[in-house]
C-alpha cells in the first residue's frame, strides 16, 4: 500500500490534499450506504402510534419492542419461514460449493484432454440461453416444481461462474501435487478430496458465502414456485409482509387482533431487521477470505 | 492381419491423439465428477434453448412445448403490434449503460481513495460500510424504499418537512425514477465493484511509484500516469461482460422497487420485467417467449461482436 511510506514523517502538501478529499468522499459514501440500515432498525423500536403520528423517525424519540414481540407472539409462519431459508441455505450451499469446486478441479487438471471443450460447453450457457419462457415450462410442467423445495434449491445450485473462479483458483495449484498422488495410485476424486480441497480454503469461503447469499436472500423462485404459505422462504415473506394488504391479512389472522389495532408499520421494519440480520453478521467471519477469494475471481477463466 | 489394421490405425492418428473411447476410459474418474454439472447444465440451459420453438407456437396444455400447434411469426407480430417493445428495449439499454458507466466512475474511484488513505482503522470500517447494501435482498432494499420514501410516513419527506419544503410523492413522479434506480443500483454494487479494483492496485509494483516520487511526482500525478492507467485491464474485462448483459435488466431492482405501479412504466419497465408480467399475470406463453427470444439473441450478437472487436485490438482483453 502506498499508504505506508508517509508514516514517521510529514506528509507533503498533495498527499494531504488527497487524503482530505478521500476521507470527505469515502466518510460521505460509507455513511450512505450504512444510514438506511440505522433508519429501519430505528423505526422497528418505534412504538406504532409514534409512527403513524410523526412517520419514520429520523433519531430515536420513543422506545418499544412490540413489534418484534409480534413478530414471536404469533411466530408459526416466520419461524417456519426461518427454517425453511436457513435449511435450504446450508444444503443448497453445501451442494453448490461441492459441484462447483469439483468441475472446477477437473477443468483445471493439465492432464485431461477435454478440458477445453468442456469448458465451452459451460461457459456458452452464459452467452446464449433460451429465456425465462422455456426454463420455467420446463420446471413447472416437465420437473413439477410447483410447491416443491427442489424448486427453490436447484435453480440455484449451479453458476458457471462460481465454477470459473474454483478453476481460475485450481489453476494455481501446482499440477505436481496432483500428478504425484496419481503416482502413488489414488483416484481423482480422492485427489480432489483429500488433497485439493484443504488447499482451496479461500476458494471455498468465497464460494461458500456467494451460494449462502443468493440462497438466503432468494425471494425469485420461491415467487415462481412456492403458493403455499407454510413453505415461503423468510425474503418472499417480507415482500409479502411489505404488501400492506397482505401483512394486514397475515397478521389479523395469526394473532386475533382487530385489524386497526394491528401495528403494521412498526412490524414491516421488524422483520426486515428479522431477515436481514444473520446473513450480514456472517460478513466479519468471512471478510478476510472473502477479499482473497474476490481477487481470483477477477482472474479470468 | 488384426496387427497390420491396428498399426495402419495408429498411423492414421496424429501421435498424442489417441481415440475417444481410450481416453474416456483413462479418465472415467473424471468424467464421472464432471457429470453432475453437465446434467445440470443440459437440463437447465441446454434442453430450454430447445423450448425456444414456443415463441413460434400458439401453446396449448395438451400439446406442451413440443407439440403446440406452429403459428409462425404471429407471436411476434403480437409483440410489435404491442408497442411496447421499442420502450422496453430502450430502457434497458439506457439504465444499463448508465450502471455501467458510473459504475466504473464510482468503484475505479472509491478503489483509489480507499488506497490512498492513510487511516488504517477508517479504510476498513468504512470499506465494511460500503459492502452492507450487497448482503441485502432486493426486498429488503424495497423495504428501505419504503421507509424513506413513503409518501405518508417517509424519512425523506419528513426531512423535507422540517426544512419547510412540502412533501414529495416519489410514485406520483415517473421523472425521478432514473435517479433513484441508478442510485440505488450504484449503493448496492459499489462496495462489492471497487474490491476488484483495489486487488489490483495492491497487485501493483511499488517501485514504479517510488521512481516517479524521486522524479518529482506528485500524489495526483501518480494516480493519473501510474494507478488508473494500470487500472484499465480489469476495467476493460468488466466492461465487457457488462455491455455482453446490456440487454439483459436486473430484475430484482426493477420489481422490488417500483412494483406494479402502471404510471411508472414508461420510464421503468424493462425487458425482463416486461417477459415477466406476459408470462406470469399474463399467462400469454406465445408472446412471452418471443420477447424472450428477442433478448437473448440481442444478448447473443452484442456479446459476439463486443468479443470480436476486442480480439482484433488486443486479444488479451478478450472473454474466450
Amino acid at each position: 500500500m502506498t499508504g505506508k511510506k508517509h508514516h514517521g514523517r510529514k506528509m507533503s502538501k498533495d498527499t494531504l490534499a488527497v487524503n482530505i478529499l478521500g476521507y470527505v468522499l469515502i466518510g460521505l459514501f460509507a455513511l450512505i450506504c450504512v444510514v438506511p440500515f440505522y433508519l429501519i432498525i430505528v423505526a422497528s423500536f418505534t412504538p406504532e402510534a409514534s409512527l403513524i403520528r410523526n412517520g419514520y423517525p429520523l433519531i430515536p424519540t420513543e422506545f418499544s419492542i412490540e413489534s418484534y414481540l409480534l413478530c414471536l407472539k404469533n411466530p408459526v409462519s416466520i419461524l417456519k419461514a426461518y427454517g425453511t431459508t436457513i435449511g435450504v441455505t446450508v444444503v443448497g450451499t453445501a451442494c453448490a460449493v461441492f459441484i462447483a469446486t469439483m468441475t472446477g478441479y477437473v477443468l483445471s487438471r493439465k492432464d485431461f484432454p477435454w478440458r477445453n471443450q468442456f469448458s465451452f460447453f459451460f461457459f456458452f450457457t452464459t452467452l446464449f440461453s433460451g429465456g425465462l419462457v422455456p426454463w420455467y415450462m420446463l420446471c413447472v410442467r416437465y420437473l413439477n416444481f410447483k410447491n416443491s423445495y427442489i424448486g427453490i434449491l436447484l435453480p440455484l445450485m449451479f453458476s458457471v461462474w462460481n465454477m470459473i473462479i474454483a478453476k481460475s483458483f485450481m489453476n494455481g495449484i501446482p499440477s505436481a501435487i496432483s500428478e504425484s498422488a496419481k503416482m502413488d495410485g489414488a483416484n481423482d476424486f480422492v485427489i480432489f478430496i483429500r488433497l485439493i480441497l484443504p488447499l482451496s480454503k479461500p476458494l471455498l469461503a468465497t464460494l461458500s458465502l456467494f451460494s449462502a447469499l443468493a440462497y438466503w436472500n432468494d425471494w425469485y423462485n420461491c415467487m415462481l414456485f412456492i403458493t403455499d404459505e407454510n413453505m415461503f422462504t423468510l425474503q418472499y415473506y417480507l415482500q409479502r409482509m411489505l404488501g400492506s394488504a397482505e401483512a394486514m391479512r397475515i397478521v389479523a389472522e395469526k394473532s386475533g387482533m382487530a385489524l386497526p389495532s394491528v401495528p403494521l408499520e412498526s412490524m414491516k421494519m421488524a422483520m426486515t431487521v428479522i431477515a436481514t440480520g444473520p446473513i450480514v453478521l456472517l460478513y466479519p467471519f468471512v471478510q478476510k477470505y472473502f477479499v482473497k477469494g474476490l481477487t481470483i475471481g477477477a482472474v479470468k477463466g | 492381419m488384426k496387427k497390420g489394421k491396428e498399426t495402419l490405425a495408429v498411423t492414421a492418428k496424429k501421435p498424442g491423439r489417441p481415440s475417444i473411447l481410450k481416453t474416456a476410459r483413462k479418465h472415467w474418474m473424471l468424467l464421472l465428477m464432471l457429470l453432475p454439472a453437465i446434467l445440470y447444465v443440459v437440463v437447465f440451459s441446454y434442453i430450454p434453448m430447445t423450448g425456444i420453438v414456443l415463441a413460434f407456437e400458439n401453446y396449448q396444455y395438451e400439446g406442451g412445448i413440443y407439440g403446440s400447434p406452429w403459428i409462425g411469426l404471429q407471436n411476434f407480430k403480437a409483440l410489435l403490434v404491442s408497442g411496447k417493445l421499442g420502450m422496453v428495449t430502450r430502457n434497458t439499454l439506457l439504465y444499463n449503460i448508465a450502471f455501467l458507466l458510473l459504475g466504473i466512475v464510482f468503484e475505479m474511484g472509491s478503489a483509489i481513495l480507499l488506497n490512498e488513505l492513510v487511516g488504517k482503522k477508517f479504510k476498513k470500517l468504512s470499506q465494511s460500510f460500503m459492502f452492507l447494501p450487497y448482503f441485502i435482498s432486493w426486498v429488503v432494499a424495497g423495504a428501505i424504499m419504503y421507509n424513506i420514501f413513503n409518501y405518508e410516513r417517509g424519512v425523506f419527506n419528513h426531512v423535507l418537512n422540517m426544512l419547510g419544503a412540502s412533501s414529495f410523492d416519489l410514485y406520483n413522479t415517473p421523472g425521478a425514477w432514473p435517479f433513484i434506480l441508478i442510485f440505488l443500483k450504484i449503493w448496492k454494487q459499489t462496495g462489492y465493484g471497487s474490491v476488484v479494483y483495489l486487488a489490483a492496485i495492491s497487485g501493483l509494483d511499488q517501485e514504479m511509484f517510488e521512481a516517479a516520487s524521486i522524479d518529482g511526482a506528485n500524489a495526483w500525478q501518480k494516480i493519473r500516469h501510474i494507478t488508473i492507467p494500470s487500472l484499465i485491464p480489469t476495467m476493460m474485462i468488466l466492461l465487457l461482460m457488462g455491455i455482453g448483459n446490456i440487454f439483459r435488466g436486473d430484475f430484482g431492482l426493477f420489481y422490488q422497487t417500483v412494483k406494479s405501479s402502471a404510471l411508472l412504466q414508461p420510464v421503468t419497465d424493462v425487458i425482463d420485467t416486461y417477459v415477466f408480467r406476459l408470462l406470469i399475470n399474463n399467462s400469454d406463453i406465445g408472446v412471452s417467449a418471443a420477447a424472450g427470444l428477442y433478448q437473448s439473441i440481442l444478448c447473443f450478437v452484442t456479446i459476439t461482436i463486443c468479443n470480436k472487436l476486442v480480439k482484433k485490438i488486443d486479444p488479451d482483453y478478450a472473454l474466450y
